[in-house]
C-alpha cells in the first residue's frame, strides 16, 4: 500500500476529504459573518445558533410536514432569514449608534435563548436526518471512496461562496453595499434605502447560516448544541482571515478544514486546538489577519 | 448615604450572613462576585471586553483542586497555586490579545479560552467529563480544620475582601486613572505618552489573576472543579453578571453575581428555561438597561 510519512494514502485522502467537508461549513459560516460584519459592524454571535435553527427547520419540515430535502434547502434559509429580519428590525437597529460590543452581547443573549428553546423541546441528544435517496452510496475514484452527499456539500458550498463573492465584488448591488459600508450617510444622500439594505444584508448573512445548517443536517446529528460547537472555531477562522475580506474568509475556512483533517492523521490530539495555535501565530505576525487591512 | 457607613453595613451583613443563610450558597456568591469584579476591572474601567475569562477561573479551579487533592497542599497554598497558574496564562493571553482592539479583542480572548477548554478536555489531571471531585478543604495553615462550612465561609470571605480591596485600590490609583483614560479615549492616552499596550497588559494580568483567585477558592469551597468552569458559557455568565449589576460600578458585579447565582439556584428545576431566562436578561440589559442596576441607582440618586 502506498504510504506518505508512514500514513496510508487512503487514510490521508479520507481525512482530507472530511476536512474539506468541514471546511465547506466553516467557509459558509465565516462568509456570512464577514458579510454581516462588513455592513453592520457587528460580530453576530447568534450565527451558530441560527445554523442550528436551519438544521432544525429542515428536520421539522421532513418529520412534521413530509417536505423533502430539496424544498428544505430553499425554505429553511428563508425561514432563518425571516428570523434575521425580525432580529435586525426589532433589536440590532437600536444599537447602531452604540459601541459595537453591544451588538456582540445582544446576539450572544439571542444565541442563549435559541439554544435554550431547542434544548427544552428536543433535548441535548442529536436527532438523525435521513439522507435523500439520490445521495446514498459512494463514487469509486479508484484511489478512494467518495460518499456522494459529501461531494455534493463541497460543490454546493463552493458555488454559493463564489456567487456571493461575485455579487458583492462585481455587481451594482454589491457596489451599493460596499459604499454603504464605507459611508452610509453619503449613500443615503444618493437616495438609496440604506436601512432596508442593512436589514436584507443581515437576513442574507443568517440565511447562509441556515442553508449551511440544512446541508449539515444529514451529515451531523441535528442537535441544539451543534451551533455553539462550531461558532467559536468560525470566530478563530475569521480572526485568521481578517474580518472584512469575503474571499479571505472563504479561503481560510476551507484551509482550516484541510488543516484539521491533516492534524487528525498525524497528531490527532491537537486537531481541536490547532486552529487556535495558528490564530495566535497570525496575531503575532500579522495582527490584521492574513487578508485583512488595518483600519 | 455616607459611603463609609454603607460599606460598614455591608461588611457587617457579610459577617453575620452564614448564621442566617446557607453557607455553601453564600460562598458560591462570594466567589462569583470576586470573579465578576475582576472581570469588571477590564470592561468597566479599561474598556476591554474579554470573552474568555472562564479560562482563568476554570483553570485555576483545576490547579487548586489538583494541588489540594493530589499534592495534599493546605488550602492557602492550593489557592495560591491556582492563582499563579491564572497569572501565567493571563500574561501569555494578554500579550496576544492586547494587540487587537474592540471586537477583535473579544474574539481573540474567546478563541484562546476555547483552546484552554480543549486542553482541559484532554489533559489527564482534569478527569475530563467527571472533573476533579471531592476536593478536600484541608487545614488552613496546617492548623485550622476547614471541614466546617462556617469556618470555610470566613476563609472565602477573607479572600473576597482582599481581592475586592485590591480592585478598589487599583481603580483609585494613578494607574487606574490611566486605565480610565484609555477607556475614554485611547488615541489621546497614546498621544499623551502613555504606553497604552503595557497598561492594558498589566490590567489584564491583574484581572486574570483575581479571576483565578476566585476560581481556585471556588473549587475548594464546593469541592468540585469541572469543564463547566472553563467553558465559554461561563465566560458569558460573568459578562451577564457584570452587565446586570452595572459595568464600571464598584458594587455592581457583586450584586449581579448574587442575582444570577440565586436565579440559577432557585430555578434549577426548570432545566433549559434557565438558559432562556439568562438570554432574555442579556437582551433586555443590552437594549434598555445598559447602566445595570447599580449604575441606574447611581445615575438617578447619586451626586453629580
Amino acid at each position: 500500500m502506498t504510504e506518505i510519512f508512514g500514513v496510508p494514502i487512503q487514510a490521508l485522502l479520507g481525512q482530507l476529504m472530511l476536512g474539506l467537508v468541514n471546511g465547506s461549513f466553516y467557509a459558509m459560516l465565516s462568509l456570512g459573518l464577514a458579510v454581516i460584519f462588513g455592513m453592520l459592524n457587528i460580530v453576530n454571535f447568534a450565527h451558530g445558533a441560527l445554523y442550528m435553527v436551519g438544521a432544525f427547520f429542515a428536520w421539522m419540515l421532513l418529520n412534521y410536514a413530509g417536505i423533502n430535502y430539496w424544498f428544505a434547502l430553499i425554505l429553511a434559509p428563508i425561514g432563518v432569514g425571516l428570523i434575521g429580519v425580525l432580529i435586525e428590525k426589532t433589536m440590532l437597529r437600536w444599537l447602531h449608534q452604540l459601541d459595537h460590543l453591544y451588538g456582540l452581547l445582544l446576539t450572544f443573549g439571542l444565541a442563549l435563548v435559541l439554544e435554550g428553546i431547542f434544548r427544552e423541546f428536543y433535548g441535548s441528544s442529536g436527532l438523525p436526518y435521513e439522507l435523500p435517496q439520490i445521495f446514498r452510496g459512494v463514487y469509486d475514484l479508484e484511489f478512494m471512496m467518495l460518499p456522494k452527499y459529501r461531494a455534493w456539500v463541497v460543490v454546493l458550498s463552493l458555488v454559493i461562496c463564489l456567487i456571493t463573492w461575485y455579487v458583492i465584488e462585481k455587481t451594482k448591488l454589491g457596489a451599493y453595499l460596499r459604499a454603504g459600508t464605507e459611508n452610509p450617510n453619503m449613500v443615503k444622500a444618493f437616495g438609496i434605502n440604506v436601512p432596508l439594505m442593512v436589514t436584507l444584508t443581515y437576513a442574507f448573512g443568517v440565511g447562509l447560516a441556515g442553508l449551511a445548517g440544512v446541508m449539515a443536517a444529514p451529515i451531523y446529528q441535528v442537535s441544539p448544541l451543534m451551533g455553539s460547537n462550531i461558532i467559536i472555531v468560525v470566530f478563530a477562522v475569521v480572526v485568521i482571515g481578517g474580518m472584512g475580506s469575503i474571499l479571505g474568509s472563504v479561503i481560510t475556512g476551507l484551509a482550516r478544514g484541510l488543516i484539521e483533517g491533516l492534524t487528525k492523521v498525524f497528531y490527532a490530539e491537537a486537531s481541536t486546538t490547532v486552529v487556535f495555535i495558528i490564530m495566535a501565530i497570525v496575531l503575532l505576525v500579522r495582527p490584521a489577519g492574513l487578508f485583512g487591512r488595518e483600519k | 448615604m455616607n459611603k463609609t457607613v454603607m460599606y460598614a453595613l455591608l461588611l457587617a451583613g457579610l459577617v453575620v450572613a452564614p448564621f442566617v443563610g446557607y453557607p455553601i450558597f453564600l460562598m458560591t456568591c462570594l466567589c462569583f462576585a470576586l470573579f465578576a469584579s475582576a472581570f469588571n476591572l477590564l470592561i468597566g474601567f479599561t474598556g476591554l471586553l474579554s470573552f474568555g475569562h472562564a479560562m482563568f477561573f476554570g483553570f485555576a479551579a483545576y490547579v487548586s483542586g489538583h494541588a489540594a487533592k493530589e499534592w495534599g497542599l493546605s488550602p492557602e497554598l492550593a489557592v495560591l497555586a491556582g492563582t499563579l497558574s491564572a497569572t501565567v496564562i493571563g500574561w501569555v493571553v494578554g500579550v496576544l490579545a492586547v494587540r487587537r482592539q474592540g471586537i477583535y479583542f473579544a474574539m481573540v480572548t474567546l478563541a484562546l479560552s476555547q483552546m484552554i477548554y480543549f486542553f482541559c478536555v484532554q489533559a489527564p489531571f482534569t478527569y475530563a467529563e467527571d472533573g476533579i471531585q471531592s476536593i478536600p478543604r484541608g487545614k488552613l495553615f496546617g492548623v485550622i480544620d476547614m471541614g466546617n462550612d462556617v469556618a470555610m465561609y470566613y476563609f472565602v470571605l477573607a479572600i473576597f475582601l482582599i481581592g475586592f480591596a485590591l480592585i478598589h485600590r487599583t481603580i483609585h490609583s494613578p494607574f487606574g486613572q490611566v486605565l480610565k483614560s484609555i477607556r475614554e479615549n485611547e488615541p489621546r492616552a497614546l498621544s499623551l505618552g502613555y504606553d497604552v499596550d503595557r497598561y492594558k497588559l498589566v490590567a489584564f494580568v491583574i484581572s486574570a489573576s483575581l479571576a483565578g483567585l476566585a476560581g481556585a477558592t471556588k473549587s475548594l469551597a464546593l469541592g468540585l472543579a469541572t469543564l463547566t468552569d472553563v467553558s465559554w458559557q461561563m465566560s458569558g455568565e460573568v459578562v451577564l453578571m457584570t452587565l446586570l449589576g452595572g459595568m464600571g460600578t464598584i458594587l455592581g458585579p457583586t450584586l449581579g453575581a448574587g442575582i444570577i447565582i440565586a436565579m440559577q439556584n432557585y430555578l434549577a428545576d426548570l432545566g433549559s428555561w434557565v438558559l432562556i431566562i439568562m438570554g432574555v436578561t442579556f437582551v433586555v440589559c443590552v437594549l434598555s438597561f445598559r447602566r445595570g442596576i447599580v449604575g441606574e441607582i447611581e445615575h438617578r440618586f447619586g451626586k453629580k
